[in-house]
């Protein structure tokens, strides 16, 4: 038995499923009543729907339905019934509602059929006749029309007000750098693509849906379609990758439920990889940054000024450029964060949302300031160390970055960077070390978990989390196991079940932090109710022993000071007579604790870039991430958060880029050909260092780590090609015209 | 993606007379590319041939000391065939430069040469596109067209052909054989892709109901002095922006010939005989690649998003020629460019 799970490098409990084929996911669930639904997409930007001419498709053999606007089951359209957790503010889109248009791909009719086959033929066969209007998808041809979003979204601070006078520090400012930073859309596209299958139990639903939270998938369908709680559940076991794109329901869920609705029998609908460019995606971001020095490189004026697009018909909100008031300090600050409309669906919450973008513009600004104050980029931003979060005038909970600046540059070796950019070759290539810094919150939201002991000694976790691939699963069970002191594999954890206890959406790096304390205090409460059952027995060893004089390992209860004396779980279990005994604790985050200080994790992102200067070949040859977020839980799944969180990143700085033809108003490079993520090639050496860093912001000082690997990646590979290059290119992707 | 027949063709003959019977019907092998373009709905063949049971998996050697290669020969198999890695390594080097692993296991030697343009438009039934749907004009002029031709764009078309392989057979001076219901026929190269003009949706000079048989090549020529040079928006898994497949036969430090085809920059692979030509008897020197990309690159047009590949196509011209001269070829392996 080891001496516990937690901090040690556990492979993932559900590995062996996965690896297997026998996880099943949401498009996978088998019933013998399953009709399937394939989506017909708008080939217009905007404006309405004239016709449809369903002839040819209604006469393809097994076709059992054809929902268009004109013909499907009622819903709820009032704003409200559509809110979800992750909603921002507006009239969220519902498909099929009305003949209006207001983005290209939109789902305009949905074709079930006996087969997919039969129901893929189909849609091909649907002919829509529209009216379009012009639409605008560019931000920046809507860049006067910015506006302050009058209602704010929940859980996202708006900018803080400006500090000192950052205008008159600027213009006074000896040393200053000032730019405009963009970073191209990019699509969320997770491996698996969304799909909800939607079980028809005699007008009872059970919804497999592909989403970060069960809950807020079933309030949302009992609203929309005003069914009665105890008719629906929603399942998600295991879910192929989402970045936020399954944070809210997304509209293939509302279809494939008006059609198991309409038809009275099971319907799946799965999206195509094309059709994963037809919802949520990174908001285009216009971005200003400008920043004033002493001479010293010490900051005297941050100014940063966004505008982010938003859909038509909501306001989405994401906190970018708050981090230019945190990161560093400074007394003079002025920060903005405004809105423009474009005609696309409403962008949504990608990696961490706002800080991925805005401390990207930060960083990079933050490097220019380096090279013309003269001062070694890592050195710069040193002597601008926050102490104390200035934004809300608070202490830090803790704050291990410089521990990451002194473990990363040493592990990277920043000390053979030679300071003029085009300084460094080797060979043919132009070679360029470059530094960021990468700043997230460590959030807790609510929580509830269960925990049930039975007679064999087996323990079972349970909530209504998700896990995405960040591996909720193995920590959940590395927790329960320590606090039980059983071993590993007689713990099973269930999760991504809305009939398990409550779970908000798995999101904002907060799952962790709040489902692990969930589970560690159900956990905590089974010990006691095990410790009365031990203590009842006759002639207990344990008669008198107090909770904190036991030890719990092995599955046996023991007293601290005489380990011989111990009752196990199982005859403890026996002797009350209870097959299972249970538990159930409800997690809130200590408010007093969040009001007295900030709670962030950090890291320092270094990059190693190699660069074919003549042909505009860049490699990113090494990258080194330090990372600050608390307890690392398992060292395992952790370390592939950081790796997968800066291959993400290199992404940003290279690859990725959704490509709008601006006179259709539709994204044209919709599929893994010509949307490029990195390739293995693209891919070198990652290191990640976790330093140690102790929070008291809960019992297992978990802070989360499902974001803070992107945070700044792109940024230290930006501001590496310009060492290497002297080319700052401030548009993301850095693709190779832009360095020829 | 539609409903179609499928037969499997047991000799050529069959094949043939299934395919010209039917003007809907189609030849299918590999399928990598054809069954993507039916999911999308732009292919919608009626009928499927089914070639793959065809006997035409033969490397052969021919009399005139080249190779006949079968149009059924798998892509991977092609590329690690000895004699191929021996004789020629700059079409080893293309192929494995492009698609992934599964994909070249899959495709096939005639397959590729049929591949399809990449063009978003072309992929994309919601958008004009004039290559798949005649008359409803080209999106991607005046549109999204990084990927797109710099040279024999047409004023309705403005697609690339996307294959890498049949770069390096542009070089290497291939000759293409097919049988069709009039008989046998053999097409040169430079003679098999053609321009669009103002007939967009003909790739190629085939007939219809013609198959490719074998794709044939001359004696080797330029012993280790090759590359094929690839750029593209990431170091692999992607199309070319501009790839070049460089071949020169030295004598001494003396240019005695050179072959030089560009791809992704036109609706087939591009030579230039009178820049191979202003080779002839040069020593190799960047002066004079230069002038031979400026020859090869005479007429370029950007159409925006693209006009970078202009000057991209030049650099790699001539850094393509500097590697076949020092015969240090572009590595596929890591995707290392010396």
């Amino acid at each position: 038995m080891p001496e516990g799970y937690v901090g040690g490098a556990q492979p993932r409990v559900d590995g062996p499923l996965k690896v297997s084929g026998l996880a099943q996911y949401a498009g996978e669930f088998p019933a013998e009543d399953l009709a399937y639904g394939v989506v017909v997409s708008s080939s217009v930007a905007k404006g309405r729907i004239l016709r449809f001419d369903l002839e040819a498709a209604r006469a393809t053999p097994g076709v059992v339905a054809i929902l268009t606007h004109k013909d499907r089951p009622t819903v709820t359209t009032d704003a409200e019934s559509h809110q979800d957790q992750a909603a921002p503010p507006g009239l969220p889109f519902i498909p099929l509602l009305d003949e209006r248009i207001v983005y290209s791909g939109q789902p305009v009719a949905l074709v079930v059929a006996e087969t997919f086959e039969a129901a893929r033929g189909a849609a091909a066969l649907v002919r829509v006749e529209y009216e379009a209007e012009p639409a605008v998808v560019d931000v920046a041809q809507r860049r006067d029309s910015a506006y302050d979003p009058p209602e704010k979204r929940d859980g996202v601070p708006p900018p803080p007000p400006p500090r000192g006078d950052p205008d008159g520090a600027f213009a006074a400012a000896p040393v200053k750098v000032s730019g405009d930073y963009r970073i191209a859309v990019e699509h969320h596209n997770p491996m698996e693509p969304h799909a909800s299958t939607v079980f028809w139990r005699g007008g009872k639903l059970v919804v497999h849906d592909k989403v970060q939270g069960v809950t807020n998938t079933k309030a949302f369908v009992v609203n929309m379609f005003g069914l009665p709680e105890d008719d629906v559940r929603v399942l998600s076991p295991f879910v192929g990758g989402a970045f936020g794109s399954g944070l809210r329901p997304q509209y293939q869920l509302t279809l494939a439920v008006m059609a198991a609705l309409r038809l009275k029998r099971s319907v799946r609908v799965t999206l195509t990889r094309d059709q994963m460019f037809t919802f949520t995606y990174r908001p285009d971001t216009l971005q200003t940054v400008a920043l004033g020095a002493g001479p010293d490189g010490r900051l005297q004026s941050i100014r940063h000024d966004a505008i982010a697009c938003t859909s038509t018909y909501e306001d989405y909100q994401e906190a970018v450029v708050n981090w230019s008031g945190l990161i560093y300090a400074c007394d003079n600050v002025s920060l903005s964060y405004r809105l423009a409309k474009v005609d696309t669906a409403t962008p949504g919450d990608m990696r961490a949302p706002g800080a991925t973008t805005g401390v990207y513009a930060l960083e990079a600004a933050i490097d220019e300031l380096a090279y013309a104050a003269k001062v070694d980029p890592l050195e710069l931003r040193l002597r601008n160390y926050a102490e104390r979060d200035q934004n809300d005038d608070k202490p830090f909970s803790s704050k291990e970055l410089r521990a990451c600046y002194e473990r990363g540059a040493e592990a990277f070796g920043w000390s053979r960077r030679s300071p003029e950019p085009r300084s460094m070759r080797e060979g043919r290539d132009l070679v360029g070390l470059g530094v960021a810094t990468g700043c997230w919150e460590a959030m807790m939201q609510p929580h509830s978990a269960r925990a049930t002991l039975t007679a064999d000694g087996k323990l079972e976790v349970a909530c209504a989390t998700a896990d995405i691939g960040t591996g909720t699963y193995t920590i959940l069970a590395q927790i329960a196991a320590d606090a039980l002191g059983l071993p590993i594999d007689d713990v099973a954890v269930r999760i991504g079940d809305s009939s398990l206890p409550m779970a908000p959406v798995e999101g904002g790096s907060w799952a962790a932090a709040s489902a692990g304390s969930a589970a560690q205090m159900a956990c905590a409460a089974l010990r006691e109710e095990i410790l009365k059952h031990a203590r009842a027995m006759e002639n207990s060893p344990l008669a008198n022993a107090a909770l904190d004089h036991v030890v719990f390992s092995g599955g046996r209860v023991a007293r601290a000071d005489d380990p011989a004396r111990s009752i196990s779980y199982a005859d403890a279990l026996k002797s009350a007579g209870r097959e299972r005994i249970e538990a159930k604790a409800d997690f809130a985050p200590d408010e007093e604790f969040q009001k007295k200080f900030a709670a962030y994790t950090h890291s320092a992102v270094f990059a190693e870039v190699r660069v074919d200067e003549e042909l505009g070949v860049v490699r990113v040859t090494r990258i080194v991430s330090a990372i600050a977020a608390g307890k690392i839980l398992n060292q395992m799944t952790a370390r592939s958060q950081i790796l997968g969180g800066v291959v993400m990143g290199i992404g940003m700085a290279l690859h990725e880029e959704s490509m709008p033809d601006r006179r259709l108003g539709r994204f044209m490079n919709h599929n893994f050909g010509e949307y490029h993520i990195p390739s293995h090639a693209d891919v070198q050496d990652i290191e990640v260092i976790f330093v140690d860093e102790a929070d008291e912001a809960n019992p297992l000082g978990i802070k989360g780590l499902g974001e803070i690997g992107i945070v700044g990646a792109a940024a230290a590979v930006a501001n590496a090609v310009f060492h290497a290059t002297g080319k700052r290119v401030r548009d993301l992707p850095i693709t190779p015209d832009k360095l020829l | 993606m539609m409903n179609f027949s499928y037969a499997r063709a047991e000799s050529v003959g069959e094949a043939i007379a299934a395919v010209s019977g039917d003007p809907h019907a189609r030849y299918i092998a590999g399928g990598t590319n054809l069954v993507d373009l039916m999911k999308y709905d732009v292919e919608r063949p009626g009928r499927l041939v089914d070639i793959t049971r065809l006997p035409l998996r033969e490397i052969a050697a021919t009399a005139g000391g080249g190779i006949r290669i079968g149009a059924l020969v798998p892509n991977s198999d092609l590329a690690y065939d000895a004699r191929v890695e021996r004789d020629y390594p700059l079409l080893a080097s293309a192929i494995l430069a492009g698609a992934s692993a599964q994909l070249r296991n899959a495709a096939t030697t005639g397959g590729n040469l049929l591949q399809r343009t990449r063009c978003y438009y072309f992929y994309d039934v919601g958008a004009p596109c004039n290559k798949r749907a005649p008359g409803s004009g080209c999106g991607a002029i005046g549109g999204v067209n990084r990927i797109h031709a710099i040279l024999g764009a047409s004023e309705s078309c403005i697609a690339t052909h996307p294959s890498d392989m049949c770069v390096a057979l542009a070089a290497l001076e291939a000759v293409v054989h097919v049988a069709g219901p009039g008989g046998e026929r053999t097409i040169a190269f430079e003679d098999f892709h053609r321009l669009p003009g103002d007939r967009p949706e003909a790739d190629n000079t085939l007939r219809h109901g013609e198959l490719i048989t074998a794709v044939e090549l001359p004696a080797p020529r330029f012993g280790p002095h090759h590359t094929y040079l690839k750029l593209r928006d990431r170091l692999s898994y992607a199309f070319a922006l501009v790839s070049v497949a460089a071949g020169l036969e030295l004598e001494g430090d003396t240019i005695r010939d050179a072959r030089v085809a560009l791809g992704g920059v036109a609706h087939k692979p591009w030579r230039v005989p009178e820049a191979e030509t202003l080779l002839r008897g040069q020593k190799p020197s960047r002066e004079a690649f230069g002038a031979a990309a400026e020859r090869l690159l005479q007429g370029a047009r950007g159409q925006g998003d693209n006009d970078f590949k202009i000057e991209l196509a030049r650099r790699a011209v001539v850094r393509a020629l500097e590697q076949a001269a020092a015969a240090t070829p572009q590595r596929q392996s890591d995707k290392s460019i010396n």
